[in-house]
């Protein structure tokens, strides 16, 4: 395979006296493998192009190749923070097509799966916000309490990270008898070190200086730049597939939607944290709820799905994830088109960058909760 | 468990110089001994010395430069988190320049955009550097190995010290090819620049 | 593709149809299931059905455009999912779709940026991916594929995968 030559703009360069193009990127002190442009005059930004793409592996075009049960391990890939969000609605739009009903044991396990999952990638981003913003013990404290939260998923999964967990028909492994025990543990826990979080860092002056009123997006753009999760939510917008959309059994659970009206950093900060404590409280829900039977239903590996298409959509770690699948009748899908919460919430970082200062810019990008391998696919 | 090439350790015989041997030729076998004798000693009480010490230098103060190229980071954020702990072993990840570095850990895949910037990045680094290859997609391509961006194996780019297999590798695994890295760096011959 | 309305459609649903159905030949009902509702439109009529939807029905946002091949029909599908955050209650669970088919040989379609912000990335990537041209979009620039591209576009599916034989 040739290699593509070196494009030029990978350097700073100087336009006039106070105007400087500067290229942040692809090897840059955060979540690297993206690549954006800033135009800079004085300390203000007035233009930024993003540059993704370094992480496009071309995913849908291999599911044209694979039947629906092989993509899954390669779908989740793209999303390794949140394996189990991704390949939900991958499983449910390819279920509709299959024309299967999944059993209630397997609709609970796959919420206690992505909740959990959530938790997991909201203390992945806190511990690089934290690190973003200078302030190492947001690093090393989040991601220490992520392997506890990470060893909860090894118990159902039986995995680190890729369980594959939800497959067509269900789900892979049924939960270990003390998992409901060591769960509450952990969330007792938890819910304490949330309280020193807050204490540390979210209600610490240091961080509201560094985060109140920057990189604000309004409601009205935030509806119509489409941006999905978080961001739409800090911006005022009460939107989250499991209340517009219930999905599994999520009309059974009670759980408030975090939403706040300011749309700046510190908005989108405080909603991942309390995203955190309603997935406790879901997941703790759906094991009170959580019925006996069957975990999973057979199906051949050359499964047929009918032709149609079918539009499924999850609410995941970072917004709102959808499936399209188009299906020709035969084992392999004849398209899919992943909409990915990431890819739709780029929009969102020029418009937020373009009169901010360059100080701000990495508090800004990572609220947005980027993450390049999911958007790019 | 990870496929490892070590250098050949041993010193490579320099050929006598001619005239030097033409020299000694005719005042018999006495002096050739003694010259052997005399590199020896300077071997072991100078260069042995010499290496070790750098070598040790370099062994735990391996600064990996922030490069992310795919999904495998986030497990090269938990081996820098508290629980796993690369630090323990000198392995600081380094938040300055590139001029700083002397490690590069691909993180995962490699797509044809990425490649050449991964060379570029690689090529900025001062001497002596070492590459680790972290997950499958790095090693062969991995679930990617048909894509149409994807390349087969970073080892097309750039040379690679120590593979760690595994999709994404667990963090023991990643810090096993630290103190594989390691021993391969204990056993380098300092005078090898490339 | 499955056409047809089931009998047990929602009311929002229906009068989201019924709506529509007031264009009269422009858009084509293609299926319409609990949640889902998809349109065909021409070419066109595009920008005309997608104000038409903005304004009166209050979708406010598009969450993805896929586009898709059909080589035997010699024609591709661009398909915009739009979504709404403010029309209430019962519109945010539905996601109506509207499709515009093409032919391959004249791959061209007006861009829907100045109706909907939101499909301006959606827009550039179908473009480079599949290789319609998004007439009046402000940049069709490579976005994903790297900057050397120079094979036909992946999504096509005279495109095959390397390593991959034909039917494998």
């Amino acid at each position: 395979m040739s290699l593509p030559t070196q494009s030029s703009g990978l350097f700073t360069e100087q336009v006039s006296e106070d105007k400087l193009v500067v290229s942040i990127g692809p090897q840059h002190p955060g979540a690297g493998h993206f690549r954006f442009t800033i135009r800079v005059e004085g300390d203000t930004i007035t233009e930024c192009i993003p540059d993704p793409g370094y992480v496009h592996r071309g995913g849908e075009k291999q599911t044209e190749y694979r039947t629906y049960i092989q993509s899954i391990p390669m779908i989740e890939r793209s999303s390794l923070l949140d394996v189990t969000n991704i390949t939900l609605p991958y499983c449910m739009a390819a279920e509709e097509l299959m024309g299967i009903q999944v059993p209630p044991r397997a609709q609970y396990l796959r919420m206690i799966m992505s909740e959990n999952q959530r938790i997991i990638s909201h203390l992945y981003w806190l511990g690089i916000q934290g690190i973003f913003l200078g302030h190492s013990t947001m690093f090393m404290w989040p991601l220490g309490d992520r392997d506890i939260f990470i060893d909860l998923g090894q118990m159902i999964g039986g995995a680190r990270i890729t369980y594959s967990y939800c497959v067509p028909g269900g789900v892979r492994n049924d939960m270990p008898p003390n998992f409901k025990d060591r769960a509450m543990k952990v969330f007792e826990y938890f819910e304490s070190r949330l309280k020193d979080y807050e204490r540390i860092f979210f209600r610490s002056p240091l961080f509201e200086k560094r985060t109140r009123g920057v990189g604000v997006l309004s409601r009205s753009d935030a509806i119509s730049l489409g941006v999905a999760g978080q961001v739409l939510r800090a911006s005022g917008v009460k939107s989250d597939t499991r209340i517009d959309e219930p999905y599994c059994f999520y009309k059974d659970i009670s759980f408030e939607v975090p939403v706040y009206d300011d749309g700046d950093t510190w908005a989108r900060c405080m909603v991942h944290l309390e995203e955190m404590r309603q997935s406790m409280s879901i997941i703790r829900q759906c094991l009170e709820k959580m019925p006996q039977g069957q975990i999973k239903v057979k199906l051949s590996p050359q499964q047929r799905a009918q032709a149609g298409e079918a539009y499924c959509r999850t609410e995941a770690a970072r917004g709102a994830m959808a499936f399209h699948i188009i299906s020709d009748g035969s084992t392999k899908p004849y398209r899919t088109k992943w909409s990915v919460p990431s890819f739709r919430n780029l929009i969102a970082l020029p418009k937020l960058l373009v009169g901010s200062h360059v100080a701000d810019m990495p508090a800004i990008y990572w609220s947005l909760d980027y993450w390049p391998v999911e958007a790019d696919r | 468990m990870v496929a490892q090439e070590l250098e050949s350790q041993q010193q490579q015989q320099q050929p006598p110089k001619k005239g030097s041997a033409s020299l000694h030729s005719h005042e018999g076998p006495g002096l050739n001994i003694l010259v052997g004798k005399a590199r020896e000693v300077i071997q072991q009480a100078i260069v042995d010395p010499v290496t070790y010490l750098a070598n040790w230098g370099r062994l735990y103060s391996l600064w990996p430069v922030h490069l992310e190229t795919a999904c495998c980071s986030i497990e090269w954020g938990a081996v820098s988190g508290p629980r796993f702990d690369a630090e323990r072993y000198g392995i600081l990840e380094a938040f300055g320049s590139l001029r700083q570095c002397d490690l590069v850990v691909v993180h995962g895949t490699v797509t044809r955009k990425m490649a050449p910037r991964l060379r570029f990045i690689y090529d900025q680094m001062p001497e002596p550097k070492w590459v680790i290859a972290m997950g499958a997609c790095s090693i062969s391509g991995g679930v990617y190995f048909d894509s149409y961006n994807v390349l087969p194996g970073v080892d097309q780019v750039i040379p690679v010290d120590v593979y760690v297999p595994g999709c994404p590798p667990r963090p023991e695994e990643l810090i096993d090819a630290f103190i594989l890295l390691q021993d391969k760096i204990r056993n380098s011959n300092i005078k090898k620049t490339s | 593709m499955s056409s047809g309305s089931s009998p047990e459609l929602p009311k929002a649903e229906k009068g989201i149809i019924d709506a529509i159905g007031k264009l009269g030949e422009k858009a084509k009902l293609i299926y319409a299931k609990p949640n889902r509702i998809k349109f065909s439109v021409q070419r066109d009529d595009l920008v005309e059905v997608a104000r038409f939807i903005r304004d009166e029905l209050h979708f406010d946002h598009a969450t993805n455009v896929t586009g898709t091949d059909f080589p035997k029909d010699g024609q591709l599908e661009i398909t915009y999912h739009l979504g709404s955050h403010d029309g209430g209650e019962e519109l945010r669970r539905i996601i109506l779709a509207i499709s515009c088919r093409i032919p391959s040989n004249d791959p061209k379609l007006p861009t829907l940026v100045n109706e909907y912000p939101s499909v301006l990335y959606h827009e550039r990537e179908t473009a480079e991916m599949i290789g319609c041209v998004f007439e009046g979009h402000p940049n069709l620039g490579r976005l994903l594929l790297p900057e050397d591209w120079t094979d036909i576009p992946p999504m096509l599916k005279a495109f095959r995968l390397p390593g991959r034989l034909e039917g494998e």
